[in-house]
C-alpha cells in the first residue's frame, strides 16, 4: 500500500498507508490530518490543502496543471518554486508508491 | 458555563465550531446535524462522486477524531424541535434539552419542490444529501435516458456527468438560458452551446407540466410545450429554499431566509444565523443577500467565530463560486446582474475566456471559463479595489493577472 508522510512544525508526523488511487488531500482529511483542509472538495479551487513535496519525491509526480499552478500563485504561506503543490492533485499509487510533504503552518 | 450550541452539521456548521477552538474558545461546543452521518462535503455529490470511477464514499469535512480531540460534541441524525429564547434551550426531538450561551443556526437549505403531478412517482431524484446521492448514483449506473429539470449548477454538473457516462441527457429549463440566476447572457449562452456540444438535449423556454409513470416508476417528462421526453430517470433541481422554520417559529425576524446583521446576529443578541439559511446586509446599503456558496459558508463561520470570541467581525470576503461540469471549469468571482455591461477578453472559440461585468465604469464580478489565472486575480483586484476600466479590459493584450501584479507593487 502507497505510503503517505505529512510532517509538521515541531517535528511531529502522520505516516498514512493510503490504498492507491486516493489523493494526498483525500487521505489526510479521512484521517483528520491537521493542516490539510480541502475546502473545495478536490477541485484545485481553493488552495486549501497546500504542501511541500520533499526533494527525493518531485521527480516521481505528475506534471501540474495550468489550474493548480495559478492556484498556487495564492496560497496562504509562500510558495515555494520547486516544493509546492496541491495535495488533492497527487494521487496515490503509480509511480508514487512513497511521499514525505511538509505542511504550511497555515492552509485559510 | 459557556456553551456555544450549533444548529446544522454542514459547512457553515461545522467551521463555526473549528473556528471557535482556533480562535482559544475553551467553552463547550455542541453541533447538532439531521443526517445519521459524519459531517461530509456536498460540492462532489454532483460531481465526481456521480462518475463511473468515483470513490463511493463522501468526504468528511473533518475526521471522526477531529470531534473528539477538538471537544465538539457532535450529535447526527438528530432534530432540533424548538427553540425556547426566553430559557436560552433548544429542544431536541427525543425530549431532550441543551442550555446555551450562544445559539448559532446553520441551518442551510432544503430542494424546492415542484409541485406537479407525478413527482412522487420512483425514479424521479432530487439531489443535496448523501443519501440522495447514493439513491441517484445507483440508479445511474443502470439507466440509459435521463431527464433534468433546471439547468441551474446542480442540473448541469449532473447532466454533464451523466453524458460522460453514455446516458441520453435531456434538460429542461423553463428559462430562455441556462444559469439565468447566476450568469450573464453571454457566458449563459456558451454554457449552453457547449452543453449540447456535449451531446446534451438541451430545451430551453421549456417547464414542466408533470411526469408519467408505469407502474408506480417514472417513464416520461412532459413539458409545458405538450411535448414528452422519455426517461429512466429524472432529476430535479430547481433550486432551494431557506431552512428558516425553526427561526420563524421562534420569534426571530426572517425574510427569504433568517435576518442577520453585520455581526451575523439575528434579532435576538444571542442567536446568530450562517451560511446558506442566513439573510445578511448587502454591501449596497438597504440591500440583503443570502448566498449559497462554500465559500459563503466559510467566511461566515469564520466571522461568526470572531464575533463569539472577541465581538469584532471583519468585512465580508468577496463571494466567489465554482462549478465543474465536464471539461468546462467556471468560476466566478462577485456578483454580476444580467443587465451589467459584459466584455469579453479571451479565447472564446478556444472556451477559455472571461466575461467581465460593469456596472457603469466600475467591476462587479468576472465570470471565468478555463481561465484559472483570471477567476484568482479577479477575487485580489474586486478586494482591493484596483479595477480596470471597461476600456483597459477591451484591449487584445489586456491581463488580469498582471493589471493586478502591478496595482500590488504600486501599492
Amino acid at each position: 500500500m502507497p505510503k503517505v508522510t505529512f510532517h509538521h512544525d515541531g517535528g511531529r508526523a502522520d505516516v498514512l498507508d493510503v490504498a492507491a488511487g486516493t489523493s494526498l488531500m483525500r487521505a489526510a482529511v479521512h484521517e483528520g490530518v491537521r493542516g490539510i483542509v480541502g475546502e473545495c472538495g478536490g477541485q484545485a479551487m481553493c488552495a486549501t490543502c497546500h504542501v511541500y513535496v520533499r526533494e527525493p519525491y518531485l521527480a516521481a509526480l505528475p506534471e501540474m496543471s495550468e489550474d493548480e499552478d495559478e492556484m498556487l500563485e495564492d496560497t496562504v504561506a509562500p510558495r515555494d518554486p520547486r516544493r509546492s503543490r496541491l495535495g488533492c492533485q497527487l494521487v496515490l499509487g503509480g509511480d508514487v508508491e512513497e511521499i514525505q510533504v511538509d505542511v504550511p503552518s497555515t492552509q485559510v | 458555563m459557556d456553551h456555544v450550541v450549533i444548529v446544522g452539521a454542514g459547512q457553515a456548521g461545522v467551521q463555526v465550531a473549528d473556528s471557535l477552538r482556533n480562535r482559544g474558545f475553551a467553552g463547550d461546543i455542541s453541533v447538532i446535524g439531521d443526517e445519521p452521518v459524519l459531517p461530509y462535503q456536498r460540492p462532489p455529490l454532483s460531481k465526481d462522486y456521480m462518475a463511473a470511477d468515483g470513490d463511493p464514499g463522501a468526504l468528511p469535512l473533518r475526521a471522526e477524531r477531529f470531534f473528539t480531540e477538538q471537544r465538539i460534541d457532535l450529535r447526527t441524525g438528530v432534530r432540533v424541535t424548538a427553540i425556547d429564547r426566553g430559557r436560552q434551550t433548544v429542544t431536541l426531538e427525543r425530549g431532550e434539552r441543551l442550555c446555551y450561551s450562544a445559539l448559532v443556526l446553520a441551518t442551510g437549505a432544503a430542494n424546492r419542490a415542484l409541485p406537479v403531478p407525478g413527482v412522487d412517482l420512483a425514479g424521479v431524484h432530487v439531489l443535496r444529501t448523501l443519501a440522495d446521492a447514493e439513491h441517484l448514483r445507483a440508479a445511474l449506473a443502470t439507466a440509459r435516458s435521463a431527464v433534468v429539470v433546471g439547468a441551474g449548477f446542480i442540473g448541469l454538473e449532473f447532466a454533464a456527468v451523466a453524458r460522460k457516462r453514455g446516458v441520453e441527457v435531456t434538460v429542461l429549463e423553463a428559462a430562455e438560458r441556462p444559469m439565468a440566476r447566476a450568469l450573464s447572457p453571454t457566458m449563459s449562452r456558451h454554457l449552453g452551446a457547449a452543453h449540447r456540444d456535449m451531446g446534451t438535449d438541451l430545451r430551453l423556454g421549456e417547464g414542466l407540466t408533470a411526469f408519467r409513470g408505469i407502474g408506480g416508476t417514472v417513464v416520461a417528462a412532459v413539458g409545458t410545450s405538450g411535448q414528452e421526453y422519455a426517461a429512466d430517470l429524472v432529476v430535479v433541481g430547481v433550486g432551494v429554499c431557506p431552512r428558516d422554520e425553526l427561526a420563524r417559529a421562534a420569534g426571530l425576524a426572517v425574510d427569504d431566509g433568517i435576518v442577520v446583521d453585520e455581526r451575523l446576529r439575528t434579532t435576538d443578541p444571542n442567536v446568530y444565523a450562517v451560511g446558506d439559511c442566513a439573510s445578511a446586509p448587502g454591501a449596497v446599503p438597504g440591500t440583503r443577500l443570502r448566498l449559497e456558496s462554500v465559500q459563503n459558508a466559510t467566511d461566515q463561520g469564520r466571522r461568526v467565530a470572531d464575533a463569539l470570541v472577541d465581538g469584532t467581525v471583519g468585512a465580508a470576503e468577496v463571494p466567489w463560486f465554482w462549478s465543474t461540469q465536464g471539461p468546462l471549469r467556471l468560476q466566478i468571482a462577485g456578483l454580476g446582474r444580467p443587465d451589467d455591461d459584459a466584455v469579453v477578453s479571451g479565447d472564446v472559440a478556444g472556451g477559455r475566456f472571461s466575461v467581465f461585468c460593469f456596472r457603469g465604469e466600475r467591476l462587479v464580478a468576472v465570470e471565468s471559463l478555463n481561465r484559472p489565472a483570471d477567476h484568482l486575480a479577479a477575487r485580489r483586484v474586486l478586494a482591493s479595489g484596483a479595477h480596470p476600466t471597461p476600456v483597459q479590459v477591451t484591449d487584445p493584450r489586456f491581463s488580469l493577472k498582471d493589471h493586478a501584479k502591478q496595482f500590488a507593487v504600486a501599492s
